[in-house]
């Protein structure tokens, strides 16, 4: 067990959070380094993840490393019966750090018992993906310039979507608000609602997105509701696009709201909302090179200025 | 005829422990748990005995034998009402109740068929989250399960 690996968003607290924001920010600035010359890092995608693999794949190149790896478990070891322990094991003879998708959850945990290499979670199926919540973090910091005191609201698959979890707990530390707008179905778990009860964290629950609570937020998180989440076809018939967002619909914003979601999306944004100055998903995405190139270089102990 | 001939009372213990209040329905989990299947020492399970407490109960008397807290507390699980009594030379020596521990290690079965413990051949671990209300988390795949609905392994 590596002490600096990341398997979940909880495994650091906020002064971390904060110094690794920095460091992303000093990352954006200076992209392209040296720092990782001669390490090796393992990508390794028992689940295919073009996006989250690509990131990261960036962001160790952009700093100077190699990079081994698979993006896709049909063509490994583990197709024939390997288990996981036996395919982590072997990866750790030969790479400094070990970045892992996995459908199965907990996969990621179970592989830093494993092994004395660094373990970055980059997603164990429904459960936890702490680099997306970094970079989510980071899009809300650059734009509002502070995590505190920010009125959030989250908008459409609550129930599911690990995203916006792992964001309300890494938020608990900055005296956040939240509005959740969900239906029934698809409303944000009583686990994390009780959460929030406990550690005195405002919260407001509405079925319907309009524009007094969108007029009243900094951060517009918005996901995607999907059809196969639903048991009944007709429900889902009845709120597909009660959660959707136009451009009309951020008349009366604040300046400074942002539009946030943690792609792909299909039509929960409409595309005239693209070309908003309040869109923000595009830029997110790329924070999300800058973030991992922060988390990257805490895993191995490499010291990173802050910005 | 000999008057015991009608009892049908077990032998007393000379040296050995005494598991008694064991819910009558967890009773033979508690005996997996424990391993007691497994033992070669003369044992006595009773079930469905009246109880004033529970209405039913089972017991369980294993001869020469002394478990570990560790091991005993495993049965907390399922039978947190469990009262262990200790018995040295026909006499009870010890009597206390077990407690569930911080961690449950190799008993549950998670319920989530995609947790990475129903895939790959390790050991189960369970944090308890609420001692009161006996709720455990996976340590894997974070589902929550309340003890008296989990499988036992």
């Amino acid at each position: 067990m590596n002490r600096n690996s990341l398997v979940s968003i909880s495994d650091i607290g906020k002064d971390e959070i904060m110094r690794l924001l920095r460091q992303a920010s000093y990352f954006e600035a200076n992209p392209n380094q040296r720092i990782l010359q001669g390490k090796v890092v393992a990508t390794l995608f028992f689940e295919p993840s073009t996006r989250t693999r690509l990131s990261f794949e960036t962001a160790v190149n952009r700093l100077g490393g190699r990079i081994i790896g698979f993006s896709d478990a049909s063509t490994t070891s583990s197709s024939k019966g390997e288990t996981l322990k036996d395919t982590i094991k072997m990866v750790s003879n030969y790479a400094d750090l070990i970045v892992m998708r996995h459908y199965l959850e907990g996969a990621a945990r179970y592989a830093t018992e494993v092994t004395d290499v660094p373990v970055i979670n980059a997603g164990d199926g429904a459960n936890q993906h702490p680099t997306q919540t970094m970079l989510d973090l980071y899009s809300i910091y650059k734009t509002q310039g502070t995590l505190d005191n920010l009125t959030i609201t989250m908008v459409g698959d609550l129930k599911y979507g690990r995203t916006v979890h792992s964001l309300l707990m890494a938020l608990q530390y900055f005296n956040p608000t939240f509005n959740f707008i969900a239906c029934k179905e698809l409303e944000m778990p009583r686990e994390y609602i009780r959460f929030c009860d406990e550690h005195g964290i405002k919260y407001n629950e509405y079925r319907d997105f309009t524009p007094e609570v969108i007029n009243n937020t900094d951060i517009l998180y918005m996901t995607r509701v999907q059809r196969e989440r639903f048991t009944d076809i007709m429900e889902y018939e009845k709120v597909k696009d009660l959660y959707n967002l136009n451009v009309k619909m951020l008349e009366g914003s604040r300046d400074n709201l942002r539009v946030l979601h943690p792609l792909p999306r299909v039509n929960e944004i409409d595309q005239d909302v693209d070309d908003s100055p309040k869109a923000y998903y595009f830029q997110q995405a790329k924070n999300g090179l800058y973030a991992r190139q922060a988390i990257i270089c805490r895993a191995l102990g490499i010291e990173v200025p802050e910005n | 005829m000999a008057p015991n001939k009608k009892e049908l009372a077990v032998a007393a213990l000379q040296n050995g422990t005494v598991i008694d209040r064991i819910p009558a329905q967890m009773l033979f989990k508690a005996v997996e748990i424990l391993g007691i299947q497994k033992l070669d020492k003369s044992i006595t399970i009773g079930n469905n005995l009246q109880s004033k407490k529970l209405g039913t109960k089972g017991i369980i008397k294993v001869a020469d034998t002394f478990f570990p807290d560790d091991v005993i507390n495993r049965i907390a699980l399922i039978a947190p009402s469990a009262k262990i009594n200790i018995i040295r030379d026909f006499e009870v020596v010890e009597k206390y109740c077990v407690s569930l521990p911080d961690e449950i290690v190799g008993i549950v079965k998670c319920k989530n068929p995609k947790c990475i413990t129903n895939n790959e051949p390790m050991k189960t671990r369970f944090t308890v989250i609420d001692h009161e209300a006996r709720i455990i988390r996976c340590n894997y795949c974070g589902h929550i399960v309340s003890a008296k609905e989990a499988d036992i392994k």
